[in-house]
């Protein structure tokens, strides 16, 4: 098992941004349509929903309860199992602080 | 400087980069009129501040205090309803011992709103020219104040303005500069990183003591320095949004920890602690970006560094607000309230080391009297709530502020 993601290989897909070579989520730099296909440590994945731009995608496979690490630093912690490739947000991600509040409440 | 800022000299010695004569009303009851006198002097320089409360507050009135003998303010007018808890004397007698000219108009004494307000506008028309002869003198880089903030964050500002703004912080720091970062409630997750850029042990130990204050603050209040616009920009969580926001104060020690109205002095980059002490009371520490831009005002910043993501158009009064702009897309829409475009650096336009030089220069000439694009606008936000704040320790120095840094 590799403890790092091949840093290389994400960077060459230039539509993400991987900050720390120890994070498991990458920015993208522009808006990524469902269908399209990106370049993950190596792999095409093809994306299952949109991606808006800034938002984020693991990059590595993320076991529900580990650490989200971006700036490499924790951001928090995943409530499921998240694959390479999959859009990373509330829905999948919480604070290991505080509740995080979107217009229709606390998610 | 590579720009010569001619910088406004009031009798306390210190220097200001505007010349503005400010109208401070002391509760909400005398706004409406403060508002009218203020009025017909739009573009003359002349600015409406305020505190609404009719209840008597320590912290407000150091925080008003501080901004009407800002360097930038050479003149106040204070407007009082007549009955509220404000000490409008002993503010007019700190105004007046700077050096300032200062006039209070108590409506009930005057004989109401009408009377009020044309004593008002008699008053600062007898006054304005009396600071188009303040003298001026060379202001070196050493004697300036910067602020940071942000707001409207999105998953961009981390990514663009807030290093940018890093990056001229460590600039400014290097050049003898005084930079303060701010909202410890938006450094929570960064408080280990932080100790670590601390200049001794005890100071480390006071920034961890911040953070986790503000943690406990927002817990007790079941609510983040989080808005929905955050999440729909990207940001999952407040250490997401923290980590972005801490790329704002650079990679400079950190000199010392200040509350609301502590000025430092002798340059170096200082943290504003803008959550209360003791028991939660009052609600939210901060209810809008305005009331942390009046307290960094409040410990002298001559201007603030304001990065957005998602767009915000505010600017304020007293001290002129440069908007840098994370989001490209947020660019396209709202150019004409920003002045820096950093969302370049996503689209590999540019790298932050340039849009970093580009804000470098761009706050020299703002020193030196540019009109940003909020000052353009006539954006002059003032907000000032309730708050309680112990003193600020003094450890390992003279003074009220935590300074740890002996001035170089």
């Amino acid at each position: 098992m590799t403890e790092k993601p091949d840093a290389n290989a994400v960077l060459n897909d230039r539509r993400l941004l991987l900050l720390s070579p120890r994070d498991n989520v990458a920015a993208a730099r522009q808006t990524i349509a469902a269908g399209e296909r990106i370049l993950i440590a190596g792999q095409l994945v093809t994306v299952a929903q949109d991606i808006p731009s800034g938002h984020k995608v693991a990059v590595r496979p993320i076991a529900a309860g580990e650490k989200i690490i971006k700036y490499g630093a924790p951001i928090g912690s995943a409530t499921r199992d998240i694959a390479p490739g999959q859009y990373v947000h509330t829905h999948n991600i919480k604070s290991d602080y505080l509740p995080t509040y979107t217009q229709r409440g606390p998610v | 400087m590579t720009t010569t800022v001619q910088g406004f000299v009031r009798a306390d010695g210190r220097k200001g980069i505007r010349n503005i004569l400010v109208v401070a009303y002391l509760v909400e009851c005398a706004h409406h009129v403060a508002r009218q006198i203020v009025a017909p002097f739009a573009d003359q320089s002349v600015h409406l501040i305020g505190f609404p409360g009719c209840y008597p507050s320590a912290y407000a009135h150091r925080v008003l205090q501080n901004v009407c003998t800002h360097p930038n303010v050479g003149a106040v007018l204070v407007v009082a309803l007549g009955c509220e808890s404000f000490d409008r004397a002993g503010l007019a007698e700190a105004i007046a011992d700077s050096g300032r000219p200062v006039a209070t108009l108590v409506i009930q004494e005057e004989g109401g709103t009408s009377a009020t307000v044309a004593a008002g506008r008699r008053w600062i028309a007898q006054t304005l020219p009396e600071l188009d002869r303040v003298g001026r003198a060379e202001m070196e880089l050493h004697e300036l104040i910067v602020g940071t903030i942000c707001g409207g964050s999105d998953a961009t500002s981390g990514l663009t303005a807030n290093p940018v703004c890093g990056r001229v912080f460590d600039m400014l720091v290097a050049r003898g500069a005084t930079c303060i970062f701010e909202e410890t409630g938006e450094l929570i997750g960064c408080e280990q990183h932080m100790a670590s850029r601390a200049v001794t042990p005890e100071l480390a130990r006071l920034l961890i003591d911040s953070v986790e204050k503000a943690a406990r603050y927002y817990t007790v209040l079941g609510h983040a320095s989080f808005a929905p616009g955050n999440a729909e920009g990207g940001l999952s969580t407040i250490e997401e949004k923290s980590l972005g926001a801490y790329c704002k104060s650079g990679t400079a020690p950190i000199s010392g920890l200040l509350k609301p109205g502590d000025i430092p002095s002798g340059g170096g980059l200082y943290l504003l602690d803008v959550v209360p002490d003791g028991p939660v009371r009052f609600g939210f520490p901060n209810i809008a970006d305005n009331a942390e831009i009046v307290e960094l005002i409040s410990c002298g910043c001559h201007l603030i560094l304001f990065t957005t993501g998602r767009g915000s158009v505010v600017g304020s009064a007293v001290a002129p607000v440069i908007k840098v702009c994370a989001n490209p897309e947020t660019y396209q829409r709202l150019a004409d309230d920003m002045d820096v475009n950093a969302g370049r650096v996503l689209q590999g336009e540019a790298t932050l080391d340039e849009v970093a030089a580009e804000l470098f220069e761009l706050v020299l000439a703002v020193a030196a009297g540019k009109q940003t694009a909020s000052e353009r606008l006539g954006h002059q936000e003032f907000l000032l709530g309730y708050k309680f704040f112990e003193p600020t320790p003094a450890v390992g120095a003279a003074g009220r502020c935590a300074v740890f840094a002996p001035p170089a």
